[in-house]
């Protein structure tokens, strides 16, 4: 499991992490589609599933939030950075809460760059005072 | 008590076939690239059919064949087209157990809303756009009296439309009906988790509808939501979904400039207000029903009433009457009609419900009922089936916040109206709400000061065809069902004709 780099200001903290599962389907996904990137979906369906997609294809603005940036690139090699985003009205609700990037068999909808793979990015959460 | 043989057995209504490729220009079509995918029964866990894994090819092929039929469509008269509509409904009406033993393999829904509510539902809608073309008019004003301005309602053309999986013909109806009374011919792609009841109904329509009025392409959201939802060749596209994809449909609309209508779920609350309980009459019956209408679809609704908030000098009383009627809610297997509850429509769904369980726990909110998934044994033990869950807690915690999807309820108290309508309104959506009080005054003001598209008063989850059916805040754009539903499907013509013969007198 890693944790992502601290990027807000002002905290200290990781808010973000990924499972070792996580990290091995990104590194798949990345050779596939290049950087990749995140963002945390809400409302119907699927919602509260995080979106993955090649970076830069969802365009973010002040209306967002980068919670964190992983590396998911293996010891000694050269930086694979995934940034996590979030809306900022939906960080609003969401700010107490630690995240786990996980994965689950499934088949979710919208277009997330796992979704073919007959696998689901999956949120995990704890409460962002306790330690994991 | 009916129990539907399971498709497979000997005496089920329906057989799939073993594999479905796509449906373009009125026939089936194999996938350019040769590739399928398994479509699971969320019933049993199993994988029942293959299907069609679009991509961008097929994406374009169903493009051809909507553009080689949109101008002959759009011509038709609002008579003609009526009669294709009407007919739909007809063919609907006439297939109604198969279809619903159908959908409930594919979603995993119990067949008794289906047959009851699902499917005359989208019988009704059709007939409904039927007469709403009949009977529309265009409009003109008398500039002066040598120039008429004329008004036409004219097709946009080809348009994109991707649904969800959790009414799947149902949802396809909504975006249908008004496209096809508009004149437009649609590419549609549904939901990869239910694939294939709208690829049945499809195959019956061959004789009603001409080919490529309609075409439907499978696959998976990246490989071929996204070539339909980003094509130049679309005049407007329609999603049901989620926020994330919802504002990529939205940016992919703006790079082509064309119209989207995105609807992407709520947090609908369900206010309760203390006159409810004054006697437990047949009123107070409808009101506890209101408040188990969270477990209606497995909570798989946009606008599952997911938050109930509960006056405080009724909570105690009103609360343990809930849970209690919550308790008796039947759930099993899907294909037999005395299911109330039955499975949840993906591994990953119920994935997600259960870490919405999870950190419902961790937040301290009290799980009064459910909060586990549940095995109902033989052939159904690998089913995806959770137990209706009814949480208590404050608004702040995130399974008040977030749409589970899920029949899991959040339940808290208001003191007073204004606390009321400030829980109500202390969401980032504004999709559904429900109303409940014999007081008609107090019940009108609420549902005009809660933020929402559609609010039930002394009802719930009723989707009437004549109804306006959309979001406020970020729930969405656009309205589905009812003329505004039409609206989105039609552009104005505007014939500026003048009846003088003198020059206007500028040169």
């Amino acid at each position: 499991m890693i944790e992502a780099e601290v990027v807000l200001d002002g905290e200290t903290t990781s808010r973000v992490a990924l499972t070792d599962t996580a990290i091995e389907l990104l590194r798949m996904l990345w050779g596939k589609h290049g950087p990749l990137m995140f963002h945390q979906s809400g409302g119907c369906c699927d919602g509260s599933s995080p979106m993955c997609y090649p970076a830069g294809e969802l365009i973010t603005s002040d209306a967002d939030v980068r919670l964190g940036r992983f590396d998911i690139a293996p010891d000694g090699e050269p930086a694979q950075p995934v940034d996590f985003w979030m809306s900022r009205e939906q960080f609003t609700y969401w700010s107490h809460t630690h995240l786990t990037v996980d994965v689950v068999p499934g088949r979710g909808s919208g277009f997330s760059v796992e979704g073919p793979e007959g696998v689901r990015f999956l949120i995990r959460s704890r409460l962002i005072d306790d330690e994991p | 008590m009916t129990i539907y043989a399971a498709p497979g057995t000997p005496d089920s209504l329906i057989t799939f076939k073993s594999r479905y490729e796509h449906w373009i220009g009125g026939q089936w079509v194999a996938p350019a690239q040769g590739q399928y995918f398994e479509d699971i029964s969320p019933v049993n866990g199993k994988p029942f059919a293959e299907v069609g894994r679009g991509t961008a090819e097929d994406i374009e092929a169903a493009l051809d064949a909507a553009h080689r039929a949109a101008p002959a469509w759009g011509k038709t008269t609002g008579t003609e087209r009526a009669a294709v509509l009407n007919a739909i409904a007809d063919v609907i009406t006439a297939n109604l157990e198969m279809l619903a033993v159908a959908e409930s393999w594919d979603n995993g829904k119990p067949i008794r809303e289906v047959l009851g509510a699902d499917l005359p539902l989208a019988a009704d809608h059709f007939r409904y756009f039927a007469s709403l073309i009949r009977a529309q008019e265009g409009e003109f004003t008398e500039i002066n009296g040598d120039m008429i301005a004329y008004h036409y309602a004219e097709p946009l053309g080809v348009v994109g439309q991707i649904i969800p999986w959790n009414f799947p013909i149902l949802m396809a109806t909504w975006k249908l009906a008004p496209a096809l009374a508009g004149g437009n011919a649609v590419v549609l792609k549904p939901a990869e988790q239910t694939p294939v009841s709208i690829l049945v109904l499809m195959e019956l329509l061959a004789d009603v509808l001409p080919p490529g009025v309609v075409n439907v392409v499978n696959g998976f959201g990246l490989e071929a939501g996204k070539p339909l939802a980003s094509s130049p060749r679309i005049r407007k596209i329609a999603f049901t979904g989620e926020t994330t994809t919802g504002r990529l449909i939205l940016q992919y609309a703006s790079a082509n400039i064309i119209p989207a209508t995105v609807e992407l779920g709520g947090k609908s609350p369900n206010l309760f207000f203390e006159d409810v309980a004054s006697t437990h009459d047949d009123y107070y019956d409808k009101a506890q029903e209101g408040f188990v209408l969270f477990a209606f679809n497995q909570g798989e609704v946009c606008t599952c009433p997911s938050r109930s908030l509960i006056q405080a000098s009724i909570y105690d009383s009103f609360l343990g009457d809930a849970v209690e009627r919550t308790r008796k809610a039947i759930q099993g297997n899907p294909l037999d009609t005395d299911t109330q509850v039955g499975a949840q429509a993906s591994n990953d769904q119920l994935e997600k419900i259960l870490s919405y369980i999870d950190i419902g726990k961790q937040e301290g909110a009290a799980l009064l009922l459910g909060g586990e998934r549940v095995d109902l044994g033989g052939d159904l033990t690998d089913g995806y089936y959770v137990a209706p869950t009814i949480f208590e807690g404050k608004n702040s915690m995130r399974v008040f916040q977030e749409e589970i999807f899920g029949p899991v309820v959040a339940v808290t108290s208001f003191e007073d109206y204004a606390d009321a309508i400030s829980l109500a309104n202390d969401t980032l959506y504004g999709l559904g709400a429900g109303v409940w009080s014999r007081n008609g005054n107090l019940a009108y003001r609420a549902g005009r000061d809660i933020k929402a598209g559609r609010v039930w008063v002394n009802n719930y989850h009723a989707y009437p065809a004549g109804a306006a059916f959309g979001g406020y805040k970020s729930s969405g754009i656009g309205r589905e069902n009812s003329k505004a539903a039409l609206a989105h499907y039609q552009q104005t013509k505007n014939l500026l004709v003048s009846y003088s013969e003198k020059a206007e007198g500028f040169f």
